[in-house]
């Protein structure tokens, strides 16, 4: 099957690329566009590492063909981080709290805790515990990672102050 | 893994998935959402050559709520069902049911009509078209028809669809009075297709009698089921512990549970009746005004 043209817009960026229609958005992303930040895990939408936002909603890029994302407003963990190398909010409270060790599944949970703190800016355990079921993590357990999620929702809040 | 190869097209109206339908027969398949296509092509259980895209369709995303009918069309994604205020207000057992399917990035993505046509067992929305009575549009190359739920799913991952049909959307009856209704499942983890699920609704008249009675289950039996010996166990009675005791044991005999790795025939049955109990105990609670009757 031929490679087709593709335009997508990442992290505000135009990017044009090919791809056969059998190519995943997480692929393409990786092999097509370079930006390996989004990690690939089970391949098969059950792990959440490669989760990233379309339209400012969290989606497993496993589960999309590159083909599919044209005209959609992609988010990677590329995009977190200022120009200037200052770290989001969010990725601050993972380094603070201990919410990583690996790091492998990290992008995943970074890019869920962005679209749950975009949708409740000060969630309880419960509900972060709830979110990130789908976010799958085999080093840390999910403590830290929980307390990561509290101390970035604090963050957030008084950045927006 | 990762895909095998395959023609794509995207299509921009009806008319033109169908017409791609039409071409390719059964080599094509529809893709929506993805969340459950796409793991099979990573898998290579699903082989299709051409897959029709019909996420660039507009019109087909609506979720409205008219008098008692619930239109949702086949494009609205399960987390826009899952945040409509109005729906979780006149029929919780809705939004309840669709906050346990999967976990939130695939809510975000996968829709109500590839649920639907997917026709997985297990699945919250098959149980909820089943209940509810849910009218399903279906157009192909000669016209469009409707399918009634009960006719629609036939067996395994099997509906009443062509290869070159397409479903376009759902109405649901919601019924309106002195009602209450929920949707409660057992899952081994949060986000897991659940081992059963039971979503049930019911209607008091003045006297506390039942007047109406839908009960549907997932996870127990090659489809979705409407358990109708449960309903009529409680239907016209006044619905007391011994009542509902009666309707959970009825159930045994519409459920045809299989045993796999997460759970036995044995278990399912017994979870099946647990839940149908609990989930009537509930509806009826709202039904009288209570918040929760959850004991």
């Amino acid at each position: 099957m031929a490679a087709r043209e593709l335009v997508l817009r990442v992290n505000g960026v135009e990017h044009r690329g090919a791809a056969e229609p059998r190519v995943t958005l997480a692929d393409f992303l990786r092999d097509g566009l370079g930006l390996t930040g989004t990690h690939l895990g089970c391949e098969h939408g059950v792990c959440g590492a490669c989760t990233i936002l379309l339209d400012g909603r969290s989606v497993r890029s496993c589960l999309m063909l590159a083909v599919q994302a044209e005209g959609h407003d992609l988010t990677t963990v590329e995009g977190l981080a200022s120009p200037d190398g200052a770290l989001h909010p969010i990725q601050e409270a993972f380094s603070e709290k201990h919410g990583l060790q690996c790091g492998f599944c990290t992008p995943g949970f970074l890019m869920s805790v962005h679209e749950l703190l975009a949708h409740d800016p000060a969630p309880d355990e419960a509900e972060i515990r709830s979110w990130l079921s789908g976010n799958i993590c085999r080093c840390t357990g999910y403590q830290n990672i929980v307390e990561a999620v509290q101390y970035a929702a604090v963050l957030q809040r008084e950045a927006d102050r | 893994m990762k895909p095998p190869p395959f023609e794509y097209t995207a299509a921009a109206s009806v008319e033109e998935a169908l017409a791609a339908l039409t071409e390719h027969g059964d080599e094509a398949k529809v893709i929506s959402g993805g969340q459950s296509l796409v793991p099979l092509l990573a898998f290579r259980f699903a082989r299709p050559s051409v897959l029709v895209d019909i996420n660039r369709i507009r019109g087909l995303d609506g979720i409205e709520l008219d008098g008692d009918t619930l239109t949702i069309g086949a494009l609205a994604r399960h987390r826009d069902v899952e945040l409509d205020g109005a729906l979780r207000a006149r029929c919780p057992m809705i939004v309840e049911a669709v906050a346990q399917v999967g976990h939130a990035a695939i809510r975000n993505r996968g829709t109500v009509g590839g649920s639907l046509a997917h026709s997985d067992p297990a699945a919250e929305w098959t149980a909820l078209a089943l209940a509810l009575d849910a009218e399903l549009d279906v157009v192909g190359p000669s016209g469009s028809r409707v399918v009634a739920a009960g006719d629609f799913f036939v067996t395994y991952f099997t509906t009443a669809l062509a290869p070159d049909e397409l479903l376009v959307r759902a109405r649901f009856r919601i019924p309106n009075g002195r009602s209450g209704s929920t949707f409660v499942e057992l899952a081994r983890r949060h986000g897991d297709f659940a081992l059963a699920g039971v979503g049930a609704l019911v209607t008091l008249d003045d006297d506390d009698v039942v007047a109406d009675v839908r009960i549907g289950l997932i996870g127990v039996g090659a489809t979705a089921v409407r358990a109708s010996s449960g309903e009529e166990a409680v239907r016209g009675r006044r619905p007391t512990a011994d009542v509902l005791v009666e309707a959970a044991a009825a159930v045994d005999a519409d459920i045809d549970p299989n045993t796999d790795v997460h759970a036995s025939a044995d278990y399912r049955r017994l979870i099946a009746g647990v839940l149908v109990r609990r989930a009537l105990e509930t509806a009826i609670a709202r039904a009288r005004g209570g918040d929760d009757g959850r004991s």
